[in-house]
């Protein structure tokens, strides 16, 4: 069995979730390398739309930055921020979305902005960016993020993008359109939103245990019935994100 | 009528202490040599915004040009954090006001549209709505539904940087065109800076990828390679180097920070003199191979 790291079996597990056919938001760092890898294998008419304003990029190396001009080059079509955000994200014409984030709650809320109190930060992050609105308007959310204790608090400090809120009607309530975080992909397994929107561990990867799960949860972990095993990263999906996709191990941390 | 000036002139006439400046660009075409020249002329008390700041402000804060900073992202593109920005948010020493991007340049459209304030759909994320006075609510009068709202952003200066303009400021952008376009018109003052100054007859042969008419812009200025460490599409690339760099200086602390704004801002004329300072192993890495498009038909009429 081929070895791997953890950002390469986040990264596929990612590119996994995908659909052909899908329109999707594509992040730069591991989002684009799944995206590119799921082009590259099951969703050859997968349409990647990136924040800068490119739609259908094919880019030719590896994006360090969100607007890297090689998303330009080639591209189907070039648009405005303001076009990118009405048009392509509220308007609905976005399928999934991929977020990430300092901290993750129990129902999916990610804080991105900071730690501590907002006006007294102890540590300020960047901030929201575009994910207030990827998480909110893209049909389906995918975080992908290391398994650990302090990324999974029960609560989050701030909410910069809303998952489920206080649980499932809280989208409703606040009349918003998109359909929430899906899966939040960890180096451990998949949590997924069970009915009342909480976050349940619905998959382990090969090798990891759930007990490790629970102690890196913040909250009390619910294990889903029945559990899934994740398909090891295959040899083909570690040769194209090696060779193809990110030689220099620049995301994949070789 | 030509509105050609050197940058100089450019940003003593029309950049104040105290103005709301913003400087165009979403990665691409940001214009680092009119953010360097107002630190050599020591602007003060400037309220600078930018959905993401980039190195640009973190300079300019560090340089003393900023009392607030308004934005959506501040981070280091693919890099990490602004390192100075932070630690200024962090200490309370800068005023900050925050945004997503999509709120931010909502701002920049109402702005430019000649809005009195422009509506959202709601998100869901209530927490810097509260941490925010300027985002409100309104109750759609058609449906009865609540929709978020945010006020007109009109700078007092507005600097855009763009591939080709002519001299009276007609100018054309290809590339990722971010906010380019919506700051020009919600800015008071424009300023262009173009890598070439064309003939009119080169705008007026392919008007559709004029963004910016010129009879918005007050100034017109030629400044090749500008946006150094940014990008110009098809003219050189991103310098991702730099931008792995400055968290390097802007790690280290104040005096290596200082050291760098000495060397290339204050150490250098102008923006020909830090190209020649970059050096040709610097220039020709970031040299770009040219793909032309193909050409369209207008029509003689």
């Amino acid at each position: 069995m081929p070895t791997y790291t953890s950002s390469e079996l986040m990264t596929i597990n990612s590119a996994r979730l995908l659909r052909d056919g899908d329109s999707v938001f594509v992040g730069v760092g591991l989002p684009n390398l799944a995206c590119n890898l799921a082009r590259r294998t099951h969703a050859p008419n997968l349409l990647m739309i990136y924040e800068a304003g490119v739609i259908g990029a094919r880019p030719a190396r590896l994006p360090l930055s969100i607007g890297d001009p090689t998303l330009v080059t080639g591209a189907a079509s070039v648009c405005s921020m303001y076009d990118i955000f009405t048009l392509y994200l509220q308007r609905g014409n976005v399928d999934v979305g991929f977020l990430g984030g300092a901290q993750i709650d129990r129902y999916g809320n990610i804080n991105a902005t900071v730690i501590g109190s907002y006006d007294h930060p102890s540590v300020r992050l960047p901030g929201s960016g575009g994910s207030q609105e990827i998480a909110a308007w893209a049909n389906r959310c995918y975080i992908m993020t290391p398994h650990q204790k302090r990324r999974f608090p029960e609560k989050v400090d701030f909410i910069t993008s809303a998952g489920f809120l206080d649980g499932k009607g809280g989208r409703t309530a606040a009349c918003v359109r998109g359909g929430g975080p899906q899966a939040v992909v960890t180096d451990l397994g998949i949590l997924s939103p069970n009915e009342t929107g909480e976050l349940v561990l619905t998959a382990l990867h090969p090798g990891a245990t759930l007990e490790q799960a629970i102690a890196n949860t913040g909250w009390q972990l619910k294990i889903a019935e029945p559990l899934r095993l994740t398909e090891p990263p295959s040899a083909e999906e570690l040769r194209i994100l090696r060779t193809e996709l990110d030689p220099a191990g620049i995301y994949l941390h070789r | 009528m030509s509105k050609l000036v050197s940058l100089n002139e450019a940003i003593s006439r029309n950049v104040r202490d105290g103005d709301c400046l913003y400087c165009a660009g979403f990665t691409h075409l940001i214009p680092f040599a009119a953010g360097h020249e107002i630190i050599r002329q020591g602007r003060r008390d400037l309220t600078l915004a930018r959905a993401t700041p980039d190195l640009l402000y973190d300079q300019m804060v560090a340089a003393g040009c900023a009392r607030k900073i308004i934005f959506s992202y501040m981070g280091n593109p693919g890099v990490g954090s602004l390192r100075i920005l932070r630690s200024e948010v962090e200490s309370g020493r800068l005023e900050w006001e925050e945004y997503s991007h999509f709120s931010m340049i909502s701002r920049l459209q109402a702005g430019a549209a000649g809005l009195p304030f422009i509506p959202m759909n709601q998100t869901g994320a209530t927490d810097l709505e509260r941490a925010n006075p300027n985002f409100r609510r309104v109750v759609d009068p058609y449906s009865g539904c609540e929709v978020i709202v945010v006020p007109p952003l009109k700078p007092d200066v507005g600097i855009v940087h763009v591939q080709r303009a002519d001299s009276s400021g007609n100018a054309q952008i290809w590339g990722i065109i971010g906010e380019q376009k919506e700051v020009a018109f919600a800015s008071e003052r424009v300023i262009l800076t173009a890598e070439e100054i064309v003939d009119e007859e080169v705008i007026r042969s392919d008007p559709n990828r004029t963004l910016i008419p010129g009879f918005i812009v007050d100034a017109v200025v030629h400044v090749p390679y500008c946006a150094h460490p940014s990008y110009t599409q098809g003219y050189y690339d991103r310098d991702n180097a730099f931008y792995l760099e400055w968290d390097k200086i802007s790690a280290a602390g104040p005096e290596a920070v200082k050291a760098y704004l000495d060397e290339w801002v204050y150490g250098v004329k102008d923006r020909e003199e830090y190209r020649q300072k970059l050096g040709p192993q610097v220039l020709s890495r970031l040299q770009v191979k040219p793909r032309l498009a193909a050409p369209v038909n207008y029509g003689e009429y």
